[in-house]
């Protein structure tokens, strides 16, 4: 027998499967899928940017707040100055209409290579239970802009920050229909502590991220 | 990878007697355990949700074999290739035929139990073709000679610096340094030029969600996603028990995990993996396959150890286990240590291949105490061992003893005697003392510990003087 129809089989024989049994346990199973329910979940107090960006620190990220999305090129050009982290970058073709040359920035609007050193991403929406942001894969928005460069600024529409993770699928579904190849939820710089435990931020992704709020959006 | 669990006791010695292996033990022992009971008061809930997780399990468990199929089908209808292997050898064959049909010369790996358990860095190898692992605890390992991990989680939690700093200096030919910021700086850079140049990727996978035919992978340092994202072929290697049904349980899951397992709120990389790049997109894999795998796992399903399926393999277990913290993780002699170790491995690898696991344990509870999915380890534990007592898998000595044992206890007036006298000669054996430093009858019992010396008479003689 065929490994797959062999693991099958005895994993049916040990559950007692039989043509009676299947059949109102698809039912169940497709119930299940249509419905998704929840778990158990911790509530979510007070306004959920503040939260988000509360839980952002913690994670180790940097956080400003804008109220435009036009405003996002100079407070970029202002963080890469407070680092002495130059003026070039590559940024997701999704945001490459924003006024970056107006804020003395080079940005190529690409997929990231290694030599980059700042990537500049949107984000699809991010999560305030936790601090999280959710970008989605796409032509538009390529992953490794997250995550090959030393720095990660993240442009965050306040009006796209919901509660927990669940939200973020509901807008999936509703949105997109179906999943992205890849949906990455990123939670503050890459990290590691295999080495006595001790904590150390840029193991192979990103040593600092930067989020960059957007109030008005 | 060779299973060395029949050496279990001579391994727990010498790890004991291991003076280094004893200091770096005592520097990591608590450090998850601190972290994680903070993290769990940040979910109102705990109880309810870690009850809500195991009622999860057990609902996909119950209907495997058709999640299994949703699975297949959902990941196929995005391009993806489902393979099934029956054990390790199957798992290695399945790697090497994807490395030879796509011209792969090298891999890059992101954590995976499962070809830990196929040994399959050495059957790529074999093949022609360079495995290199890329999380930063595996990466130490491969380099020591391929040198087995110690924890599920924080694979060489057994190394000091000083013995990373040995390694690097000797591998990459650089001055060596012992400021771990900087080592953690060259392995990035040494690793990156792989992740660059690699045809393939090879991960695990944290769960299966048969909504949507994905894989979830979640990592700290990013280098599960370089290795899903860079090179041109995508293999996930995973057991056939890890698949969930929808986003909402991976959420559920989720709150549970990263907190279990290292005590963070929340991973740094949580991926959600579907199908193959787009033709528009400028990265991702262009072909991606799901290894899915038994090695043992179909026949615990609806057997009395089912519940051990559930694990979400957190390491919270051994974090919290007194003798995982004396000994460390290779004693247990295969690729899960500590309690779930003591239950997997006899289970995968066979009762008669591990019969010192189950009984590795005080029975505390403290590691069922703290399972997300609330497996009762030690009640599995006692079943194992009941299960080796029928089978007559102890030792003949023991065996006998315990006959005897029982002979004696059904007859209450020999019994007493019997006690009457044991309690006396082991308070003089103690010799006014409060505890006896060796035990004739038991010498490996008291090479380790005390025995506490009674205080010269039996639990009934007090009660009877206790009667008024
Ligand atoms: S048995 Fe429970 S505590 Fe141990 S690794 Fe599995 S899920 Fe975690």
């Amino acid at each position: 027998m065929n490994p797959r129809d062999d693991i099958l089989d005895r994993v049916r024989r040990r559950l007692g499967r039989n043509a009676d049994n299947a059949k109102p346990a698809d039912t169940q199973i497709d119930a299940w899928l249509a419905t998704h329910p929840e778990g158990p979940r911790p509530a979510v107090r007070g306004d959920l940017a503040d939260l988000f960006c509360e839980k952002s620190r913690k994670l180790s990220s940097s956080i400003d707040t804008v109220a435009t999305l036009a405003e996002v090129p100079a407070a970029t050009a202002r963080y890469l100055a407070s680092l002495h982290l130059g003026t070039r970058a590559v940024c997701w073709p999704q945001l490459a209409d924003l006024p970056w040359g107006e804020a003395g920035l080079t940005i190529e609007p690409r997929a990231a290579l290694d030599a980059d050193l700042v990537g500049i991403t949107g984000s699809f929406c991010a999560v305030a239970e936790t601090g999280t942001l959710a970008l989605l894969s796409g032509p538009d928005t390529p992953a490794g802009v997250s995550l090959l460069p030393e720095t990660h600024i993240a442009v965050v529409k306040a009006s796209r920050i919901v509660a927990g993770m669940e939200e973020a699928w509901h807008l999936m579904r509703a949105e997109r229909g179906a999943l992205p190849r890849a949906v990455n939820f990123i939670s503050g710089p890459s990290r590691t502590g295999d080495i006595e435990q001790t904590i150390v931020l840029g193991a192979h992704g990103p040593y600092r991220v930067h989020i960059i709020v957007v109030s008005g959006a | 990878m060779e299973i060395r669990s029949m050496r279990f006791k001579a391994n727990a010695s010498a790890k004991l007697a291991d003076a280094g292996l004893q200091r770096n033990l005592r520097k990591a022992k608590g450090k998850f355990v601190d972290t994680r009971a903070v993290a769990i008061k940040e979910i109102d809930d705990f109880e309810g949700t870690r009850r809500a997780a195991r009622d999860l399990r057990d609902r996909v468990l119950k209907d495997l074999d058709l999640w299994l199929e949703r699975f297949e089908t959902q990941a196929t209808a995005r391009g993806a290739t489902v393979l099934w292997a029956r054990d390790g050898a199957e798992i290695c064959r399945h790697v090497v035929d994807i490395a030879r049909r796509h011209g792969v010369k090298k891999a890059t790996k992101s954590k995976s139990m499962l070809s830990e358990e196929a040994g399959l860095n050495q059957a790529l190898a074999a093949a022609g073709v360079e495995p290199v692992e890329t999380d930063l605890g595996e990466y130490i390992l491969q380099i020591n000679d391929n040198e087995p991990p110690s924890h599920i989680i924080a694979p060489v939690m057994h190394k000091n610096v000083e013995q990373v700093a040995d390694l690097f200096a000797k591998t990459h030919h650089k001055p060596r340094k012992t400021d771990i910021p900087q080592l953690t700086r060259e392995a990035r850079e040494v690793l990156r030029s792989h992740f660059l140049t690699a045809d393939m990727g090879i991960s695990g996978g944290n769960f299966l969600v048969a909504e949507t035919g994905s894989v979830a992978l979640v990592t700290n340092e990013g280098n599960g996603r370089m290795v899903t994202t860079l090179p041109k072929v995508h293999v996930v290697i995973t057991g056939i028990e890890k698949v969930i049904p929808t986003l909402e349980d991976l959420s559920l899951l989720m709150r549970l995990l990263p907190r279990s397992a290292t005590g963070q709120s929340i991973s740094n990389y949580f991926s959600v993996l579907t199908g193959v790049k787009q033709p528009d997109e400028s990265d991702g894999p262009e072909h991606l396959y799901f290894v899915l795998v038994d090695n043992g796992r179909a026949d615990v399903v609806g057997s009395e150890y089912h519940e051990m399926l559930r694990c979400i393999r957190c390491g919270a277990c051994m974090n919290h286990c007194p003798v995982y913290q004396s000994i460390g993780g290779h004693a247990y002699g295969w690729v899960y240590p500590g309690p779930m170790g003591s239950i997997l491995t006899p289970l995968y690898a066979g009762i008669e291949n591990a019969v010192d696991l189950p009984n590795a344990a005080t029975l505390c509870g403290q590691c069922s105490a703290v399972c997300p999915v609330l497996i009762p380890l030690p009640e599995l534990m006692r079943k194992l061992r009941e299960e080796q007592v029928e089978r007559k898998l102890r030792p003949l000595a023991e065996r006998l003893a315990l006959k005897a044992w029982a002979w004696v206890a059904n007859r209450p007036a020999l019994y007493a005697l019997g006690t009457w006298f044991a309690v006396r000669y082991l308070k003089w054996l103690a010799g006014g003392g409060d505890r006896i430093r060796v035990l004739a009858a038991a010498p490996e019992w008291t090479a380790g510990r005390d025995f506490p010396a009674p205080q010269g008479k039996t639990f009934r003689e007090l009660y009877r003087q206790r009667q008024p």
